[in-house]
């Protein structure tokens, strides 16, 4: 059984000037476990589809099952409490909060699980699994290397142990050095944790990390 | 909880900004909490003027744009009571003592101190009936002195059988009349009491200024007035005929007005306060768009972010309120007593102070008015920031 499953899901922007169709009818089946690469020309619909799997957004048509869940009819709450016990999100900005220390980043998802703080020692325990020194556990995320602020925030993605993490061109703003060490780092979650990575790039040499790539084209499966 | 540390830190973190918001509040809730007391102080006050004749009937002349209201300084005008009309009213009164005065002012020299004062002449007997006598005796007669008001006295050093001179001639102090305190049918204290005749012999025969009527038996007066009004006023308006508890009622919808007034402006200061904060907490969720979409992202619920955004207003203006409250009970002390003590001196026999129960009831409602603003402002920016989508609040720059 698929850990996500896309049925015919289309997403249509109706816009003044005439309909978007960002995806189109995609068929998706992704097991757990898998590290997938989804490739293609800008505009092509990657991050629409990333966010769908997030339960970000909702597809005009088609069916959706994430972790189980067939994300129809759910309303806002759900689909937002899905994200919080199933999914990590990885972003090419990093979307650090700029008022929290990294530690308090982390421990972010973890406080609005567990309604109540005292998660400080899992959030210790994820930065040093992705290899953030203790030393920088009470700095400010602008205090970091674009690396490191990266790494913080898949710590961040990985506190609530997700079933899949979603990442959204996240070596995009690093240099291909520290990129490869995030890639690096992804495909260890991967392999060690068991999380499954899905992952948009437009960097041709990522696809040694995958075991399959989706290429989108006009939102098309290719 | 988190929301509450976010909210505080990020207060923090605009330092300026938030200082200035709260400062709002601090202004609107001192304006509300402050003139509501020194409203109440000018209830307490009127209040004291007034609740010790309840046994008077006033007469004035009628005039066509007068009042009604005994202090209207357009009542000191021209118009006068004739001996006729005080024939009547006496009639009217049947056996309670109606006691016609002339007010005027006369100029008062006292060794190197000189200024106007008022002059209350009336007959001689009835002097005693009105006031009392704390030194000396009543004046009697054309040839003797005059009587001086109690603190008037105290302020020049006046005691019986002093010279003081009264519209350039040298008379005695006979007495000095205790005091009394200020009310609807005189107010001797910094005035002059003489006898009528020892007025009409330096200035002529006059129509009378007012007629002060007392009403042995409060269930009488309102009797006593129709009469009056039955004698006097049939064909036109010839006399205004007020009891205390009329009077009464003037003060009170007077300081009622003032109240709301004073009032009025301190919710307008709030208003703008409001503003403020809805400014600031616009701004701030603005700012913190990409924020706001991350955690929408990583499971926080529209209500959460909502909850979040409101704590922030919250703080701001709970700070601001405390901090107004503070000062205004400071200030609000300040005022009670100072207008206390400025009566107390000027007219006052008893301590005018407001309840500390007054006080802490007006800067308690202030407090929370200040607050209320502020959650009521900063209710539509988290409202905004939680119906924000969350993937246009990630992609915000
Ligand atoms: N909110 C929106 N309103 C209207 N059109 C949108 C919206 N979001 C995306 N689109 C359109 O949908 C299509 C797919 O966009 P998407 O962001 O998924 O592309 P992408 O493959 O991620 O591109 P890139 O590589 O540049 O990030 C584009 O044509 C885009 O203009
Ligand atoms: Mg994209």
């Amino acid at each position: 059984m698929p850990v996500i499953s896309f049925e015919h899901v289309s997403k249509v922007y109706p816009l003044p000037a005439g309909d978007v169709v960002a995806l189109d009818a995609v068929d998706i089946a992704i097991e757990a476990g898998e590290f997938i690469l989804v490739m293609g020309p800008s505009g092509s619909g990657k991050s629409t589809l990333l966010n769908i799997m997030g339960s970000l957004d909702v597809p005009t048509s088609g069916e959706v099952t994430i972790a189980g869940n067939r994300i129809s009819g759910m309303d806002d709450d759900d689909l937002t409490l899905l994200r919080r016990d199933h999914i990590g999100f990885v972003f090419q900005q990093f979307n650090l909060i700029p008022l929290l220390s990294v530690v308090e980043n982390v421990e972010y998802p973890l406080i609005l699980k567990a309604r109540q703080n005292g998660s400080r020692e899992r959030a210790e325990e994820v930065l040093e699994a992705v290899g953030i020194a203790e030393t920088h556990f009470s700095h400010k995320p602008g205090e970091l290397s674009g690396g490191q602020q990266q790494r913080v925030a898949i710590a961040r993605a990985l506190a609530n142990d997700p079933d899949f993490l979603l990442c959204d061109e996240p070596t995009g703003n690093l240099d291909s050095k520290t990129g490869t060490a995030i890639m690096d780092l992804l495909d260890r979650m991967n392999r060690e944790e068991g999380k499954t990575v899905v992952m948009v790039t437009h960097d041709p040499r990522m696809t040694d990390y995958a075991d399959r790539t989706i290429r989108l084209v006009d939102g098309r499966v290719a | 909880m988190i929301f509450f540390d976010i909210a505080v830190r990020n207060l923090k973190r605009h330092k300026v900004r938030s200082v200035l918001a709260a400062v709002g509040i601090i202004i609107g809730v001192i304006a509300i909490a402050s003139l509501g007391i020194v409203g109440n102080s000018l209830s307490v006050l009127m209040g004291g003027l007034v609740s010790d004749v309840s046994d008077t009937v006033l007469v004035t002349p009628h005039l066509a744009a007068s009042s009604g209201d005994p202090f209207d300084p357009r009542n000191t005008l021209a118009a006068r009571i004739s001996e006729r009309n005080l024939g009547l009213i006496e009639k009217a009164a049947g056996q309670h003592r109606a006691i016609p005065m002339i007010l005027a002012s006369e100029r008062l020299q006292v060794r190197d101190v000189g200024g106007y004062v008022t002059v209350y002449a009336m007959p001689a007997d009835d002097i005693p009936f009105l006031l009392e006598n704390e030194a000396g005796i009543y004046p009697q007669g054309r040839s003797s002195g005059v009587m001086v008001g109690s603190l008037l006295a105290d302020e020049l050093d006046l005691h019986p059988g002093s010279r003081i001179e009264v519209g350039g001639e040298s008379v005695r102090v006979t007495g000095i009349a205790a005091e009394r305190g200020m009310g609807i049918d005189i107010n001797p204290d910094y005035a002059l009491i003489v006898t009528e005749d020892w007025y009409t012999e330096r200035h002529g025969d006059q129509d009378y200024s007012r007629v002060v009527v007392k009403v042995s038996d409060l269930s009488e007066i309102e009797g006593v007035k129709a009469a009056i009004d039955q004698q006097i006023n049939r064909r036109k308006e010839v006399v205004d005929v007020l009891d205390s508890r009329e009077i009464l009622e003037i003060y009170y919808e007077t300081s009622d007005a003032i109240n709301i007034f004073l009032l009025g402006i301190g919710a307008v200061s709030l208003l703008v306060a409001s503003v403020s904060i809805l400014n600031v907490m616009i701004i701030s969720v603005t700012e913190r768009t990409g924020e706001i979409g991350l955690m929408r992202s990583i499971g926080a619920r529209r209500r959460e972010v909502l909850v979040m955004f409101l704590y922030e207003s919250l703080i701001l203006g709970i700070a601001g309120s405390l901090v107004g409250g503070i000062v205004s009970i400071a200030v609000g002390y300040y005022v009670s007593a100072s207008v206390a003590e400025f009566f107390t001196d000027f007219a006052m026999s008893g301590g005018a102070g407001i309840p500390v129960s007054v006080v802490i009831g007006y800067v308690a409602f202030a407090m929370a008015f200040g607050t209320a603003t502020s959650i009521v402002a900063g209710f539509y920016p988290a409202w905004k920031a939680a119906q924000l989508n969350p993937i246009e609040a990630l992609r915000y720059e």
